[in-house]
């Protein structure tokens, strides 16, 4: 029963979306409503349960004490001020949280990305090398492609955004395509074994 | 070690000192660059050129402080853009982060152009679930978003008065750096709902968005912080985008300078070897 019962549901579920996708009126519009909602309310749940496995692995942290352990009390005091401030004062422009977000949060996600720029630099001069005909193909498309995109590649020559534009349009574009028909392919054969209980490892166990 | 192997182990920190140098100075010294309009950037503007005053765009933010240079510019362009032609706006988001900072873009082009908040845009904030929060939101706003993202009903808000689902707004607009972002929006609202559906997307994703550019599951599309400044000079007002061109062209220049010469010297090198 433990397994049958959720394969029935996945079943249920799963015949019921793919119903209303093709039959969009009464009663599938209506099921796909609640599914919807039922859907959005495990989604919260699961967002709480996630966020409880966050604070107790970090608390374990505190307990034990391993090497950086106080990254976890800066995570766990992070948590609580946005928590607090949030739940206390709401998260309006001008409130406590929005403060914090606009003079905390976004300073250190931001600082954190623009690194980006430094590395992506560094391992370019050290990795992107013309070893073989297909990394040169790479190299010259992604030189061109880079120069294209800025207002630079303009003063260089005037046909270097219109290469540019025609590498994303046609051959990006082929490959982008040929990528997203697999992924689809790949997803509708997962879905469907999932949908009639032949695949059943989000089940858990053995 | 030759000089070819020494200028092949450079000292990282020189490329870092560089690149910053690359950044920093376009930043004081602003070169003013020429910025020219890309076609699914025109394809974006004429979308929104195409509304009459008083259409409803839908604006969904799916970014984060961290990807905030690149998407906020546009963010930005287009609240102005939208303001400027007198549509009404209803933001909203699947990611949380966004949240704030596309009503910090509303709230300033609002001021601007002397608009209202509940009756000329609104916000409804972050709802978690993704590609369902779109479905559920497709066939019932109100009852998807009952409160705004302050906690407000929404049915004292003049502007959703009217508004019951898609068949009400008349272009969406996905600001995204990821997933859940454009691919759902377009794979629901356009794909399934029929619905326009525009996007402005971080640089290094736009490449995935040509597709359905192409197949005009988008109206136009917006890449990067270029995108943005071409955005800004469609709508004639220099903003954040057009602000970093300049950088951005530089950092872009100093980066395929190195590349170009770790390549000439791998070459030398492995002449030199045979």
């Amino acid at each position: 029963m433990k397994k049958q019962i959720p394969i029935i549901i996945t079943f249920i579920a799963g015949m019921v979306m793919i119903l209303q996708y093709f039959i969009p009126h009464r009663p599938f519009s209506d099921i796909q409503q609640l599914f919807n909602t039922w859907y959005v309310i495990i989604a919260v749940f699961a967002m709480i349960l996630g966020l409880g496995n966050l604070l107790k692995i970090h608390a374990i942290r505190l307990q034990r004490r391993p090497k950086g352990w106080w990254y976890s009390i800066v995570l766990l005091l992070g948590f609580a001020v946005m928590f607090i401030a949030g739940m206390g004062w709401g998260i309006e422009r001008g409130s406590l949280f929005d403060f914090l977000f606009w003079n905390t949060h976004l300073p250190m996600s931001s600082t954190m990305f623009a690194l980006l720029a430094f590395f992506v630099a560094s391992a370019s001069y050290r990795a992107f090398r013309a070893r073989t005909s297909e990394a040169t193909l790479l190299l010259v498309s992604a030189i061109l492609v880079m120069v294209g995109r800025v207002p630079l590649g303009n003063y260089i020559w005037d046909k270097l955004p219109l290469l540019g534009d025609w590498i994303m349009s046609y051959p990006n574009m082929a490959g982008q395509r040929a990528i997203m028909i697999g992924i689809a392919l790949g997803v509708v054969s997962t879905s469907l074994r999932i949908i009639l209980g032949i695949e059943r490892t989000y089940l858990g166990g053995k | 070690m030759n000089i070819v192997e020494r200028l092949e182990a450079i000292d990282r920190r020189i490329i870092f000192v560089l690149i910053l140098l690359a950044v920093v100075l376009p930043l004081l010294f602003p070169i003013g660059f020429k910025i020219i309009v890309s076609e699914p950037v025109q394809g974006f503007y004429d979308a929104i050129e195409e509304l009459a005053p008083g259409s409803v765009v839908l604006i969904s933010s799916e970014y984060d402080p961290a990807t905030m240079p690149e998407v906020y510019p546009m963010n930005q362009a287009l609240t102005r853009h939208c303001f400027a032609r007198d549509l009404r706006i209803i933001g909203m988001g699947l990611w949380p982060q966004g949240i704030p900072l596309n009503q910090a873009s509303m709230e300033q082009a609002a001021e601007e152009y002397g608009k209202e908040y509940g009756v000329d845009y609104i916000n409804l904030g972050y709802k978690v679930g993704g590609i369902v929060v779109i479905s559920a939101a497709a066939e019932n706003i109100p009852t998807t978003f009952p409160q705004d993202y302050a906690g407000r009903p929404i049915e004292e808000f003049e502007i959703m008065e009217g508004i019951k689902n898609f068949d009400n707004v008349d272009l969406i607009v996905s600001l995204s750096a990821g997933d859940p972002g454009t691919r759902q929006w377009v794979m629901i609202a356009q794909g399934r709902y029929g619905k326009k559906v525009a996007s402005g997307v971080t640089a290094v994703s736009a490449p995935a968005f040509y597709p359905y550019l192409n197949s005009g599951q988008l109206e136009g599309l917006i890449g990067g912080m270029k995108g943005a400044a071409e955005y800004e000079t469609l709508i004639e007002e220099s903003g954040l985008g057009t602000q970093g061109m300049d950088a951005q062209s530089i950092a872009h220049g100093v980066i395929i300078f190195f590349i170009i010469l770790a390549n000439v010297f791998y070459i030398i090198g492995k002449r030199r070897k045979k």
